[in-house]
């Protein structure tokens, strides 16, 4: 038996070795390591991170080594972590929150044998540092569609985080595809100003309740925001991960970050010594964005004017930014049928035409 | 059965064996904890205070850091154990950590990307004095008003997180920064950046201020009339008044220095290791700090140590945490253990304990 495992390991180091051309690398797992801004079990952000972490372990088996830290501020914490990281033998690490972005962008400096892939960031100060995304908001248009069409009191509730691009974005493609299919509503904005905190979300929740609004949704990742909906009867969208169990009766459906098969190719290349610095923004049509199953709430009209969209955004035939578009201010953004290009999105730091009050300064 | 007997005067002996003790026991009641978690208690153990200082693959960059990590909690403690000697109690050295970090950090803003040997210093001044002006809100409302410092310090925290937020997405937000939060990075601006001052050593010009501060408030306690005042105040407010001293001057002194200190903190912290403002910025130092002020047992060169020690604990727990896939929540509670141990042997510094046969008690009951 012994033996029997002795030889499979040497194949499997041989075998490894070929395709690295680095027989000492391939005697030892790749060792990949994650630094998250928040605990596994938050249900949202860091959960869907740790998911995709786990499911890249059990595609590669003991050709890999992954591990993490939680709860690392960004910060010069973080620094340090990932510094201790790269003296452990890391070959990867993967860090995922834009705040990490300076500090990383130092250790990478440092350790340019060390790939490091940075999520939602946008410096690139190395040529070991790589970025990643998903384009959130085409689930956010999707999720936009879905309410305006399910609001009775025409009132949608929008609970934001931080007034920076990605939330605006998100805003901006909720609210055109909500208008689209329901010329009447109107948009409440709720600015947190935290990525999670319970008690914070949950008075957003209960306010935007009480404004009226009969659906909410959310750019925080607590699950707060939907324990409130179920206890008050208003609809809502979980986000990050399937939040159903938490409000079995209003969950509709939820925005899936679903990173494993961005991890598990990029970890492949790391493998294959092909790995190389790259900027991706992945969305629907990789599988990044997904959703949680539909709530049988949403009649089957809206069911399928939903997964239509969804097939429109995965074949590449429709952009959620496709013009005619204005500016909140009346300006004009896009001409009729022309689509928004990355780097505005990247900037949004307006809201469309249509969409009350301020973005806070 | 125990009984607890107050000593005549506190054990020397027991104050210098308890730190002792009380790492000991945290090391058998964390490697209890980690052996449940399913881990090896020696290598958690061995990570977390021994690796950091001797181990070949880690300690030459961990040692320095220990300086890193402990030379804002050392500066902003000495700071507040003056007024905690005096009973003035300054929570809020987290808010004006922070916005000594934002008025340090607009004086290098202002001045980018002109090069000039003034910009440092000033920048330390605008630290010192936003730290200042941040904990005379408190002092000058208890003493006008007397309203009560630990409340009005503490929330004044949450105050100086909403203006960092806003400067970190507003008013402070880098231009060049594709609309994300956070400032320019202040470490990349040669004037204004707080580098190491001999490489590797980790000893930047905040660990230096925290040197001279702690210098300057061991001086102050043992020889200077202001410290004795404190002490005073402390222990004998009473006596303190028939002493001269006015209870006013002394609350804004102290006051002052803890933020005035906290705020320094703030500026070295900004242009060196967190290299710009951030949604993030405040790490909990200013929290942290008041343990390590009492952990020190309010003295100067007691919280040196207490520093180093806590530095050591957040350094060596985080290379647990991924060398052995440890959850955060568990070095905490290792951390929380530590805290426990320390402070509750304190018990037997100030009490004997007693064995005493219990037959007398139970022939009465009968």
């Amino acid at each position: 038996m012994k033996r029997r495992e002795l030889l499979a390991t040497s194949a499997a180091a041989l075998g490894l070795a070929a395709t690295l051309g680095s027989k000492a690398r391939a005697q030892t797992p790749l060792k990949v390591g994650f630094v998250y801004i928040g605990p596994p079990g938050d249900f949202g952000w860091t959960y869907a991170h740790d998911q995709a972490r786990l499911a890249a372990q059990e595609h590669f088996g003991d050709a890999v080594e992954t591990f993490y830290v939680d709860n690392v501020p960004e910060g010069p914490d973080a620094e340090r972590i990932m510094t201790q990281m790269a003296l452990s033998g890391a070959n990867m690490i993967f860090a995922t929150s834009f705040g990490y972005g300076p500090s990383l962008n130092a250790v990478a400096q440092r350790f340019p044998n060390i790939a490091f892939e940075h999520a939602t960031g946008y410096l690139q100060e190395a040529p070991n540092v790589s970025l990643y995304n998903a384009r959130f908001y085409e689930g956010r248009a999707v999720i936009g569609t879905i309410a305006g069409r399910m609001t009775q009191t025409n009132k949608i509730g929008y609970i934001a985080s931080f007034p920076i691009p990605e939330v605006i974005m998100g805003i901006n493609a909720a609210y055109i595809h909500a208008k689209k299919v329901n010329p009447d509503i109107t948009l409440s904005v709720v600015w947190a100003y935290s990525w999670f905190d319970p008690a914070q979300e949950a008075a957003a929740a209960e306010a935007l309740i009480e404004q009226g609004c009969d659906i909410l949704m959310q750019h925080t990742d607590s699950t707060a925001p939907l324990s409130v909906a179920q206890q008050r009867g208003a609809l809502a969208f979980g986000q990050a991960s399937d939040m159903t169990q938490f409000a079995p009766d209003v969950h509709l459906t939820a925005i899936i970050d679903n990173w494993a098969p961005y991890y598990i190719k990029r970890i492949q290349e790391k493998l294959d010594g092909t790995w190389v610095a790259d900027n991706v923004w992945s969305g629907i049509p990789e599988d990044e964005v997904t959703f949680a199953p539909f709530n049988d709430r949403i009649p089957a009209e809206v069911q399928d004017e939903a997964n239509a969209l969804i097939e429109s955004i995965r074949d590449g035939s429709y952009h959620p930014f496709t013009g005619p578009l204005n500016r909140q201010d009346g300006s004009a953004w896009l001409a009729e049928g022309e689509v928004a290009d990355d780097g505005t999105l990247l900037g949004m730091n307006f809201y469309v035409e249509g969409i009350t009050g301020d973005i806070p300064n | 059965m125990l009984r607890l007997e107050k000593r005549p005067s506190p054990s020397k002996a027991w104050n210098y064996a308890t730190p002792v003790v009380a790492v000991l026991l945290t090391m058998i009641a964390g490697g209890i904890l980690f052996t449940i978690l399913g881990k090896n208690p020696f290598e958690a153990i061995k990570l977390i205070f021994w690796d950091p200082l001797f181990s070949e693959q880690f300690a030459a960059y961990s040692r320095p850091q220990l300086l890193v990590k402990a030379g804002p909690l050392i500066l902003i403690a000495v700071g507040l154990s003056i007024g905690f000697r005096a009973g003035i109690w300054n929570i809020g050295a987290e808010g004006q950590y922070i916005v000594g970090a934002l008025c340090a950090a607009a004086v290098a803003l202002a001045f980018y990307p002109a090069e000039s040997v003034l910009v440092f210093p000033l920048m330390i001044l605008a630290g010192a004095l936003g730290g200042w002006a941040w904990a005379m809100i408190p002092a000058i409302l208890r003493t006008k008003f007397n309203t009560n410092e630990i409340l009005v310090s503490l929330l004044l925290v949450y105050v100086a997180e909403k203006l960092l937020a806003a400067a970190a997405t507003g008013f402070m937000r880098n231009p060049q920064g594709a609309g994300f939060p956070g400032s320019r990075n202040i470490n990349q601006y040669a004037s204004a950046a707080n580098h190491e001052i001999f490489a590797g050593t980790g000893l930047h010009w905040g660990g230096v201020a925290a040197f001279i501060a702690v210098l300057f408030t061991y001086v102050m306690l043992q020889r200077h009339i202001l410290g004795f005042q404190v002490q005073l105040a402390g222990q004998a407010p009473r006596a303190a008044r028939f002493a001269g001293v006015a209870p006013a001057r002394l609350v804004l002194m102290c006051m002052g220095i803890s933020g005035a200190f906290a705020g320094m903190a703030g500026m070295f912290e900004l242009a060196g290791p967190a290299r710009l403002i951030s949604i993030d910025f405040n790490a909990g130092y200013g929290f942290t700090a008041i343990i390590v002020a009492f952990l020190g047992r309010l003295n100067p060169i007691g919280i040196v140590l207490a520093g180093l020690l806590l530095a050591l604990t957040y350094i060596g727990g985080e290379l647990a945490q991924f060398m052995l896939n440890l959850p955060a929540a568990a070095i905490q509670v290792f951390q929380g253990m530590l805290l426990f141990f320390l402070l509750a042997l304190d018990v037997l510094s100030n009490y004997r304990v007693r064995l005493f046969l219990p037959q007398r008690a139970t022939t009465e009951n009968v």
